[in-house]
């Protein structure tokens, strides 16, 4: 299969410019600064690429509500805030291919007419952090970034931007104001970047993966990339996939792939003596999938959607039958309350309470009254927010709920979780804190 | 202009407006919390959410402008639902202390719930504990258990008071509200985000615990604080006043007045408010009953030998309402044929001023007594005779008071130094017990009403110089009302031409 975005990813070095280089990098710009910026956009549009970072609205139709002459700049933002749990695709390719990131932004930024670009960079990721900043040094010394772009009157400046810790400055609209120095919460729309970004200038906030998908269009062409995958999911994606598979990691195949197939193939199947319960197929905040719609569903966009998940950012998490349904989501709520921003009311309260009641019920605690109690807050908190954070939570709560309730009545029934060794054989709950939780070899292993 | 539907009404609004103020013109209400017509648009209390015809999510008002042929619903099932749930969320860890807490009985909380929600919480869990009795500045104390993080004071101090002292830290639910670091919330207009605070959770220093909101009676007035003149309600019970809150007056001070002018209700309630007129009886000062000085002052002024109009003068006070100082002028006029006018004002070498609403004169009718035809004070000429609207500048009492063969007849509020020495002392009324008018830096004539009844046998100036002139038989005007003095004053006036104190209304008219 051709590979679009991790073509070197095996080849040694593969993160430095020569290398790069070598196999082609770098020349499409070229291509690219002979064509108008917005033969460029109507090349991405017809493309069909979509947003990687999980929302999947269409790359080339959101650059084309930048205004084209504004009075003041544009700016790009590069989103590499990667923080959903079970993602880490954007990781990999900062630490294994920064220059084909960058090639890509430059396309971008000359497609909206930025000057100015912004790589904000999860806090976290150490090396993938210094990978790129020596890849913008590269790229700046062979003129691929700078002033007069290859000679052309294309002027580009790409900075990185570290976050320092929260989840939600993923979120575009957060990042944008952590870039300014402001406190990272997400804005109230519209005005929209495209209109109003960052310094309150037009400002296209793309994912890492949805501009390293760019130097193949713009080389191969639209159709070359239409091509691949579905109608309406066209190219490939990354799915990072985690759990107790025997293969976990990062893996590129066309969209449409069967999800079944994807496990088995790429992923290796699951660890010896590991049955298969459910997956979470896009990032923590999609609805989970059983081991049945798993045999059902393949990769894409709408095959996902008709199954009631989605596709996400691609962050695949693989849930073996001997673990706690109650206690998964529990850790996924303790996630988003505490990644919660907190300015809107329904999500600040909703996300908390709701981590406060699963705690409650997987220590064995709960009443049937709370799996009612879930469900509404859950309707409570979806859509009535600025961002989408507390839809984060509430689609994993409804789908765990719906399809998993036997394990939280059974929880309800037997007053204990059944899953804890410790209860069973001593007879003593020791229960641990949830920080403690997140980091047990038992999670680990999931 | 644009046509919309509201809850099935159709009203034509003005372009540009946001769903709450189409709502508003539409006779309606749309609950809020965040948003403030003054403030930037937060859109983090949800409080708001509507339907809007064809778009599938409920959307905020505040955030939300008007379309043309827009249709949405305010008060549907779903709006109704939705209203519900955010106020389920927000109580949710509301300490629910409505009885010790001073905002109860105007706490949106408490009107919203009782309004549009009255169900039951569901809330089983412990509630989260926060940083209360929160020092944030020398006015403010911040309960943050009550805070709703609605972030309209964060705005406040940002966006008008232009002080930024105040921020949201920490994330999610252990968000509190807290005074950037090493910073407090002390700017000039520091009270108003108590006034904004939605709950309890911002409560005035100077205001709580001392009266439940509900005993309150409430009176449309003027800060005498200074120029500017902003229009305030006088928050009283039992004759006392209990604070000074800023009521909205777009073109003098919108909604907001500054925390100088909330202490000017101190000196009224002093322990030292004159409360029956003084005069001398054998070299000691003695006090009388009014009817028992009026004689006296007469005496006095008869007494002098060769006393005409020229040896007379008036002192106004730029602190005194346009009906006080005319009243004085009108009874030296008719009766001495005076026309020697002077007034003092309140004046300090560095006075606190901005570029906002707070005036360098710390006057509230400075303008107002310009019009009526009185010059600054000025000490060089002699006199024989004065009264003397309030308390004069120090300079000027020595130069008077050392004065061989005079006669002072002041009209004062309170009983300290400088009001010992004058032949005759008459208790008056504080901007809080008078009717009349001030004249303000734009020259807006604004309508001051009484909150409180005078101490003792104070009274209005004007009243005393009516009273006065019975005495001397002349054919004096006999004042019975604030109103009769003012429409005296239009007549003489031209400025004021075609004014009445029906036609001041509660914002008040601009003389040209």
């Amino acid at each position: 299969m051709e590979t679009i975005l991790t073509p070197n990813f095996n080849l040694p070095d593969s993160h430095t410019l020569p290398v790069y280089e070598k196999t082609g990098g770098y020349k499409t710009l070229h291509k690219l600064l002979k064509m108008r910026p917005d033969e460029v956009i109507e090349e991405v549009k017809k493309s069909g690429l979509r947003g990687r970072g999980g929302a999947g609205f269409g790359t080339g139709l959101k650059w084309s509500f930048v205004p084209k002459d504004p009075p003041g700049p544009r700016y790009l933002c590069v989103n590499a805030d990667e923080g959903e749990p079970g993602t880490f695709k954007d990781r990999a390719l900062l630490e294994k291919d920064p220059h084909r990131l960058i090639e890509g932004s430059v396309m971008c930024a000359y497609a909206i007419g930025a000057a100015v670009g912004y790589i904000y960079i999860r806090g976290e990721f150490d090396l993938p952090y210094r990978r790129i900043e020596a890849a913008l040094q590269e790229a700046y010394q062979k003129g691929y970034l700078g002033k007069n772009i290859l000679g052309s009157p294309f002027s580009f400046d790409l900075y990185t931007h570290q976050g320092a810790g929260a989840y939600i400055c993923g979120e575009e609209t957060a990042l944008l104001n952590s870039i300014e120095g402001k406190r990272g919460e997400p804005r109230i729309k519209p005005p929209f970047p495209a209109i109003s970004g960052l310094f309150g200038a037009p400002t296209v906030i793309n994912n890492v993966e949805t501009l390293s998908a760019l130097p193949y269009i713009i080389e191969k062409g639209a159709e070359a990339y239409a091509s691949i995958g579905t109608p309406k999911s066209t190219g490939t994606k990354l799915f990072s996939v985690s759990g107790p598979v025997k293969k976990p990691g990062v893996y590129e195949v066309p969209l449409g792939y069967p999800l079944r197939k994807f496990l088995d193939e790429y992923a290796g199947g699951l660890m010896e003596g590991k049955i298969l319960k459910a997956v979470i197929p896009g990032g923590s905040s999609v609805p989970v999938l059983t081991a049945q719609e798993v045999e059902e569903v393949n990769l894409d966009y709408e095959s996902l959607q008709e199954h009631g998940s989605m596709l996400g950012s691609g962050g695949m998490i693989v849930i073996p039958d001997d673990f706690c349904m109650v206690h998964a989501l529990e850790i996924l709520a303790h996630f988003y309350s505490h990644e919660s921003c907190g300015q809107c009311s329904p999500c600040r309260e909703g996300t908390a309470w709701i981590y406060k009641i699963l705690k409650r019920l997987e220590k064995g605690q709960g009443t049937p009254e709370d799996l009612d109690l879930l469900i509404d807050i859950s309707n409570g908190m979806a859509g009535q927010t600025i961002c989408v954070l507390s839809d984060a939570l509430a689609m994993p709560v409804k789908s765990f709920l719906a399809k998993f309730k036997n394990e939280f009545e059974e929880h309800i029934s037997l007053g204990y979780c059944p899953h804890r060794a410790s209860f069973r054989t001593s007879g003593a709950p020791t229960y641990l804190s949830s920080d403690q939780l997140l980091w047990s070899p038992r999670f680990q292993s999931l | 202009m644009v046509e919309i539907t509201v809850d099935g009404k159709k009203i034509t609004v003005p372009h540009g407006i946001n769903l709450i103020e189409a709502a508003r013109l539409a006779g309606g209400f749309i609950p809020h919390y965040c948003y403030h017509s003054k403030l930037s648009v937060a859109g983090n209390c949800r409080m708001c959410l509507v339907e809007i015809e064809k778009v599938p999510k409920l959307q905020v008002a505040c955030n939300t402008t008007v379309r043309d042929g827009m249709v949405f619903y305010t008060n549907n099932d779903r709006v109704k639902r939705a209203r519900e749930q955010v106020l389920e969320f927000i109580l949710v860890n509301h300490p629910l202390d409505c009885p010790v807490c001073d905002q109860a009985g105007e706490c949106k909380l408490q009107e919203f719930y009782m309004q549009y929600d009255l169900r039951e919480s569901r809330f089983r869990e412990s509630k989260s504990h926060k940083p209360k009795v929160v020092d944030l500045g020398p006015r403010v104390v911040l309960d943050m258990e009550r805070c709703i993080l609605c972030t309209r004071c964060v705005r406040f101090c940002r966006e008008i008071a232009k002080s930024d002292e105040l921020c949201v830290s920490e994330r999610g639910s252990r968000n509190k509200l807290t005074t950037y670091p090493g910073k407090a919330l002390e700017n000039a207009y520091s009270t108003n985000v108590v006034d904004i605070c939605p709950v309890g959770a911002l409560t005035s220093k100077d205001f709580r615990f001392k009266r439940r909101v509900w005993f309150l009676k409430k009176e449309k007035s003027i800060c005498p604080g200074c120029a500017r003149g902003c229009n305030i309600e006088i928050h009283h019970h039992d004759n006392k006043i209990f604070r000074l809150v800023p009521r909205t007056n777009e073109e003098v001070n919108q909604c907001w007045m500054c925390d100088e002018g909330r202490d000017t209700y101190k000196p009224v309630l002093a322990q030292n408010r004159l409360r029956s007129p003084m005069g001398f009886e054998a070299g000691q000062r003695t006090q009388f009953s009014s009817t028992e000085i009026m004689p006296r002052i007469q005496n006095a002024l008869s007494g002098i030998a060769g006393i005409d109009g020229k040896s007379i003068v008036g002192i106004g006070s730029a602190q005194a309402t346009n009906e006080d100082n005319y009243a004085l002028k009108k009874f030296l006029e008719i009766t001495f044929k005076s026309k020697n006018l002077l007034y003092h004002k309140n004046e300090s070498d560095h006075p606190t001023h901005d570029n906002f609403l707070i005036c360098a004169d710390k006057n509230p009718n400075t303008n107002g007594i310009e019009a009526l035809d009185f010059v600054k004070i000025n000490t060089n000429k002699k006199f024989q005779a004065f009264f003397i609207l309030g308390n004069l500048p120090e300079e000027a009492i020595k130069k008077i008071a050392l004065e061989k063969k005079r006669v002072v007849i002041m009209l004062a509020t309170h009983d300290d130094e400088d009001s010992k020495w004058p032949d005759f002392v008459i208790p008056t009324t504080t901007f809080a017990e008078s009717t009349g008018t001030f004249m303000n830096i734009q020259r807006r004539v604004q309508k001051i009403s009484p909150a409180l009844i005078s101490p003792g046998e104070s009274r209005s100036a004007w009243e005393f110089f009516s009273d006065l002139s019975t005495y001397f038989g002349k054919e004096n005007p006999i004042y019975h009302s604030a109103e009769a003095v003012f429409q005296d004053i239009v007549e003489e006036h031209l400025c004021y031409q075609g004014l009445t104190y029906k036609s001041l209304g509660e914002t008040g008219k601009v003389c040209p």
